[in-house]
């Protein structure tokens, strides 16, 4: 059996990292692979479209219920979906509560400890949207996550998340072996994305794994919860999944460290590309004027 | 002092310096000094963060407001919030004794409840817990008359609203609950944990027990006072209230060594509020002058030079019945001070004290020394702030060696130079400085003894200081190999 892959999908918040995974570790599944996702996100939806669920029982309310999470068997929290993909869900607090990053530590502690990983071919976290602790940056430290595969599209607010995502990396990279493997475009069909993705992929010393277009059956499938592999194995959608599944797969070991650039660099790339308009210095600060 | 000695302090003050990165000696010699006197301060800075990896003997906010200020209440539950290590080692308080009541039904001083804190409680937050905890408290200790909630480092750091339980449950139960933020890692010493502390106690009982008028059956006279900043180690509040008591005025309260809920709440019906340990509580007292008029004095019952100090500048503030009282009883116990001194001063004379604790002892205990003839070569303070090394100036003689908190590289460095006769300080620089075979008290919990205030606990104090420096101990301990040198 070839060595353990571990990836990590990051991205921001609503840019459709879980819907992206689900898909793409689908298709895997469907190319002989055995797959276990590691949802990392209080809200415990990242294994929905595998399990048909609307949301799985998490590492962290069973401990809660349980006493402690030594009191906790892996059968528990392991549920097996689509494909035999196995998927388990840290959970974590209500908004507002307690500490969700300390409970990402602990239910992938738990995880290793318990063999979780043995006999799989590829573990994939999927990681909420912004990293805003340690607890966050979890995956991608020591032997967990080698490749990190950044979801993200034309969208000013996604090449900023991409950016700083890539600056977690590199701070992580010299001290453990984690890289970036690549940039994921999930088209919001914004002008000249592809353009702009690939541009910064580039910029980032990385490359655009694959652009995702937009097609509304993604949408149909998860109505019914399910991956459109599993909805429409035929449909042109499960096609391009398929082929991100392949890049993914070839990818091992290509990942490079990432070069963050600075927050003006990107502005200026983003002006460049007609996104950003130049600061018109005159109107900063400027309230609007009351007619007498 | 002679300037040749001086210089000579001035160099033992440079070569300990010498021995510091450059960085770190720059720092530290500005909390090191020789006192110029008659200089208005120490010429030391304080309450500035320690420099990470020395030894420094400081404490943390918790052990600030647990440890000091709200421990010694004695009819309340101390809730160590958070997990386990906080509470296991500040179990049983700093020897606050506490009198009547029935330990674990009417007092809970040495006893220790902790909310014990497993990665559950951090990961879905302790507040359910802290719920339920109180309520369990409730049940199991019906007599309680209040309850603090004491919080520890991760309780701050998950944002565990402590603030909003205390209040729903203190109307559920309708005592007091006081929720004290006095996690470890604010502030650079336990001196915040007293502030902090401080200013809950005026929020949560103080200023509310004022405002619904608490205890309407309280009847005022002209002479109530109260002890605030006594914490009753080894029983010093008592040995100190009963001299007060002696010259006509009546004590409405200690805070908080042996004190209780309703003597907090009956705080703001005294005169004057009597300050022992400044540090510690002069915020509070600050507060009921500005809030409610109330004087405040600072007094000393440390030596009966001191105490007798104090015993008339107490009684300048009242009338003449009182006055002839002070008089009264200083001369009353000066038969019994002429014994001590008959006894214990010829024994140690001269002798010489190197002095390192916290709060208001290293200015305080000094004349004590000085009425039994000792002499105090080096003094400094934990957690002190400016103003404390300005009080300190009244205390202390030209060519002083004055240490703001003081690493235990460093004093070790002072014990050898110095080779006083006696050295008071805490227990993690006993067993060291005894080893350099050079006797030692400590000074924070008064090494198992006490009392040390008031003409009675200066009987003991002079007993315990002659034990230590005249110990025949110390003439046994040369090297078997240096026999015959």
């Amino acid at each position: 059996m070839a060595a353990l892959r571990q990836i990590a999908f990051y991205g921001k918040g609503g840019i459709g990292k879980s819907t992206t995974s689900q898909n793409t570790l689908a298709a895997l599944a469907e190319m002989g692979q055995k797959i276990l996702i590691v949802g990392c996100d209080p809200k415990a939806d990242s294994t929905r479209l595998i399990l048909h669920a609307k949301a799985q029982n998490s590492v962290l309310s069973l401990a809660a219920e349980a006493g402690s999470v030594e009191d906790l068997e892996l059968e528990d929290v392991l549920k097996t979906g689509y494909r035999d993909i196995r998927c388990v869900e840290s959970g974590g607090p209500e908004p507002g509560v307690g500490c969700a990053g300390r409970g990402v530590i602990t239910a992938i502690n738990f995880l290793e400890e318990n063999g979780a990983y043995e006999g799989v071919d590829y573990v994939s976290y999927d990681v909420l949207g912004d990293v805003v602790c340690g607890g966050f940056a979890m995956p991608i430290r020591e032997n967990k996550a080698q490749e990190i595969y950044i979801v993200m599209s034309g969208e000013m607010m996604a090449l900023y998340a991409a950016n700083n995502i890539s600056k977690g990396i590199l701070k992580y990279a010299s001290s453990g072996g984690v890289r970036l493997g690549g940039l994921i475009c999930n088209s919001r069909m914004t002008d000249k994305e592809l353009d702009l993705a690939e541009a910064l992929s580039k910029r980032l010393n990385s490359k655009l794994i694959h652009f995702v277009p937009r097609d509304n059956i993604v949408q149909h499938a998860e109505l019914r919860r399910m991956t459109v592999l599993e909805y429409d194995p035929e449909s042109q959608q499960a096609e391009e999944y398929r082929q991100l599944a392949r890049k993914i797969h070839e990818n091992g070991g290509k990942g490079t460290i990432p070069t963050p650039i600075t927050m003006e660099e990107l502005e200026d790339m983003l002006m460049e590309f007609g996104i950003l308009k130049p600061d018109d210095e005159s109107i900063v600060g400027q309230a609007k004027k009351v007619s007498a | 002092m002679d300037a040749e000695t001086k210089a000579a302090r001035k160099q033992l003050v440079e070569d300990v310096l010498a021995e510091y990165p450059a960085k770190t000696a720059k720092k530290r010699a500005k909390h090191i000094n020789v006192y110029e006197s008659p200089n208005p301060d120490c010429g030391v800075k304080s309450n500035i963060k320690s420099i990470p990896g020395v030894m420094t003997v400081r404490g943390c906010a918790y052990a600030g407001a647990k440890g000091v200020v709200w421990g010694p209440i004695k009819d309340m539950v101390h809730i160590s919030h958070g997990p386990v290590g906080c509470g296991q080692y500040s179990w049983a308080q700093r020897r606050n004794y506490v009198s009547g009541g029935v330990m674990g039904v009417t007092s809970w001083v040495t006893m220790q409840i902790t909310s014990d804190f497993q990665e559950k409680d951090i990961v879905f937050g302790g507040d359910k817990k802290l719920d339920k905890m109180i309520t369990e408290i409730e049940t199991l200790f019906p007599l309680n008359k209040g309850i603090s909630v004491m919080s520890e480092c991760p309780v701050g750091l998950i944002g565990d609203d402590i603030e909003a339980v205390s209040k729903k449950k203190s109307k559920e139960i309708n005592k007091v609950i006081a929720p004290v933020r006095c996690e470890g890692f604010r502030g650079v010493s336990q001196s915040l944990g007293h502030h902090i502390a401080n200013d809950v106690m005026r929020d949560y009982i103080v200023d509310k027990a004022v405002a619904k008028n608490a205890d309407q059956h309280f009847e005022s006279t002209p002479y109530d006072v109260l002890i605030v900043g006594d914490y009753n180690i080894g029983g010093d509040a008592w040995a100190s209230r009963i001299l007060l008591e002696e010259m006509g005025l009546r004590v409405i309260g200690q805070w908080s060594g042996d004190g209780s809920v309703a003597e907090v709440e009956n705080g703001p019906r005294a005169k004057l509020n009597l300050i022992h340990c400044y540090r510690s509580m002069n915020y509070i007292c600050r507060h009921m002058e500005e809030k409610y008029g109330i004087p405040w004095i600072e007094y000393n019952f440390f030596g009966p030079s001191q105490i007798a100090k104090s015993l008339r500048a107490i009684a300048e503030l009242f009338d003449d019945k009182i006055k002839e009282g002070a008089e009264r009883v200083i001369a009353k116990y000066q038969p019994m001070v002429d014994a001590i001194l008959g006894k214990y001063k010829p024994r140690l004379d001269g002798k010489k004290i190197m002095i390192y604790v916290g709060g208001l002892r290293p200015r305080h205990v000094s004349d004590a020394y000085s009425d039994l003839g000792m002499e105090v070569t080096a003094t400094g303070y934990e957690f002190a702030h400016n103003d404390d090394y300005q009080r300190t100036t009244e205390y202390i003689k030209d060519g002083t060696l004055v240490y703001d908190d003081a690493s235990e590289f460093e004093l070790e460095r002072f014990v050898k130079a110095l080779r006083p006769d006696l050295v008071g300080s805490g227990i993690k620089e006993k067993y060291g400085t005894q080893k350099m075979g050079v006797p030692f008290r400590q000074l924070h919990s008064w090494d198992y003894s006490g009392p040390y205030h008031g003409y009675d606990g200066f009987a003991i104090f002079a007993r315990d200081m002659d034990l230590a420096v005249n110990n025949p101990v110390w003439k046994m301990h040369k090297a078997p190999w240096k026999k015959g040198e």
